[in-house]
């Protein structure tokens, strides 16, 4: 599973890649444990989502939507059993965020800082979107789609990605 | 079975996994379903809602097979129902009508016993009316009591609302009776206020004809016509009818009196089992009909004077 394999979509030559042993896993329980208890301590982590940075970048780097998608859902249960939220709140969220991570990362070049960057803003969004949707068609609680503190997060989270990502990309088998 | 592209594979992966959560989120979550604030789980919520139409198809489509088949296939029990229920509706009328007629039966027994009782020291029997006059010249009636009663001839018979008529013969078990309506019938009688005395016959016909008053006597439509005594046969007193009709006539007034007892549907009498003069005392005055002359002739029955109380003869009281 941690081989390196080459993934042909068209014309195009896209490498799909492959971690240490445990690296996923690793990297997931770490995330989740984090975001539970850094913001005890860091009153202003609370606006990280390491969990979903998680998501994309093995969404980004796995390209393979069956794989990205379970890792998602896999994480935000997670994510849900250690918060208050029903279960299947996160997970949902980051079920589609796997998804689409994986997907574009299948076709785009995702290697780049400022694409990262972008791409971490895009799902971020996308992710919170999906979160205030579910919150108001299944649990009847309304929250707003776009606030500053969504702004403010996206950008934190979009810049933490970038350097995250540069740390993980040390995990992966040449 | 071909095999999904893995773009759709994983397009179905999502839609399930996703369908999976969003379940596990219904299961878990409870939501406001009434105004009593009762909860339900939407798990429940949305599976009735997705099998409610369903349901409510089916159901609707039952309904519809079910009134066809009621109204259109299965006429033929309804046909047998309603010939049921005719059968029956008919058997309840008929029930109906014999409890009235028992009791009708039994009000009038209870006014015999009643009248009876009172009577206590007159010797009467009360006897049921078993047949009528065999030609239409005649009026009599049989009774399922005689000689064995102590019923004899020229006894009289009378019902608690007035005079009926007497016996003409007397069989072991069976007697027959002369009704005042007969041609033949007659009775002592007078008028109740005025006390002009005349004796009462029948005409062949419903009415009774009182022969013999003056025209210069009083009488009016509306007078009572009661029992002189003076045929020895019934005690004084005894209603006998009502006036109905006064025509001035030659020498005497044509007079046509109702008769108080309903003698066209008699079912009980009471023979007076005794030819001794009797004279009856009435418990209230005698009063006439209100509106006696105004009362038209075909005014309905008389209101019958009850007999409350027969007493022993007056000495001066003989009658020829």
């Amino acid at each position: 599973m941690n081989d390196a394999f080459d993934l042909r979509i068209g014309e195009s030559h896209i490498e799909v890649h492959k971690f240490l042993g445990g690296t996923i896993l690793l990297s997931v329980i770490i995330a989740v444990i984090a975001q539970s208890f850094l913001p005890v301590y860091i009153s202003k982590a609370g606006i990280l989502d390491l969990p979903l940075l998680i998501t994309i970048y093995f969404g980004l780097s796995r390209r393979n939507p069956s794989t990205g998608l379970l890792l998602g859902t896999f994480i935000g249960l997670l994510q849900d059993s250690l918060s208050k939220t029903p279960l299947g709140l996160f997970g949902i969220a980051k079920t589609i965020i796997g998804y689409l991570a994986s997907s574009i990362g299948a076709r785009l070049d995702t290697e780049h800082p400022l694409a990262r960057f972008a791409l971490t803003g895009a799902f971020f969004v996308v992710h919170q979107a999906i979160v205030v949707l579910v919150q108001k068609v299944l649990l009847a609680q309304t929250q707003p789609l776009f606030t500053m503190k969504l702004l403010v997060a996206t950008i934190v989270n979009s810049v933490l990605a970038v350097f995250l990502y540069f740390l993980l990309d040390r995990l992966r088998k040449s | 079975m071909p095999a999904l592209p893995s773009r759709h594979r994983s397009l179905f992966l999502l839609a399930g996994v996703v369908l999976l959560q969003v379940l596990l989120l219904a299961v878990q979550i409870k939501t406001v379903e009434s105004a009593d604030g009762s909860r339900s789980r939407l798990i429940r919520v949305w599976s009735v809602s997705a099998v409610s139409p369903f349901e409510r198809s089916g159901a609707w489509g039952i309904g519809r097979i079910r009134d066809a088949w009621r109204h259109y296939f299965a006429l033929s029990d309804t046909a047998r129902e309603n010939e049921s229920l005719r059968r029956e509706n008919g058997q309840l009328k008929l029930d109906v009508m014999q409890l009235q007629g028992k009791s009708a039966e039994a009000d009038r027994l209870a006014a015999l016993l009643n009248f009876k009782q009172k009577q206590a020291k007159v010797p009467m029997v009360v006897a049921r009316v078993i047949g009528s006059n065999a030609d239409a010249n005649s009026a009599v009636i049989f009774l399922d009591q005689g000689q064995r009663e102590g019923i004899k001839k020229n006894m009289g018979v009378i019902t608690p609302e007035g005079v009926v008529g007497k016996v003409i013969e007397s069989y072991r078990d069976t007697s027959q009776v002369l009704l005042l309506t007969d041609r033949d019938s007659g009775v002592g009688a007078m008028i109740a206020n005025s006390r002009v005395q005349s004796p009462v016959g029948g005409m062949g016909e419903p009415w009774l004809n009182m022969k013999y008053v003056g025209n210069d006597d009083e009488v009016k439509v509306g007078d009572r016509v009661v029992t002189s005594g003076m045929d020895r046969i019934f005690p004084k007193d005894l209603p006998v009818g009502v006036v109905s009709e006064v025509k001035p006539g030659n020498s005497f007034k044509q007079i046509r009196v109702r008769p108080s007892a309903s003698l066209e549907k008699l079912e009980e009498v009471i023979v007076l089992l005794t030819t001794d003069p009797l004279s009856l005392k009435q418990d209230t005055p005698a009063v006439p009909v209100a509106g006696n002359a105004a009362a038209p002739a075909s005014a309905s029955r008389p209101s019958t004077q009850p007999i409350f109380g027969l007493t022993n003869p007056k000495p001066a009281e003989k009658h020829p």
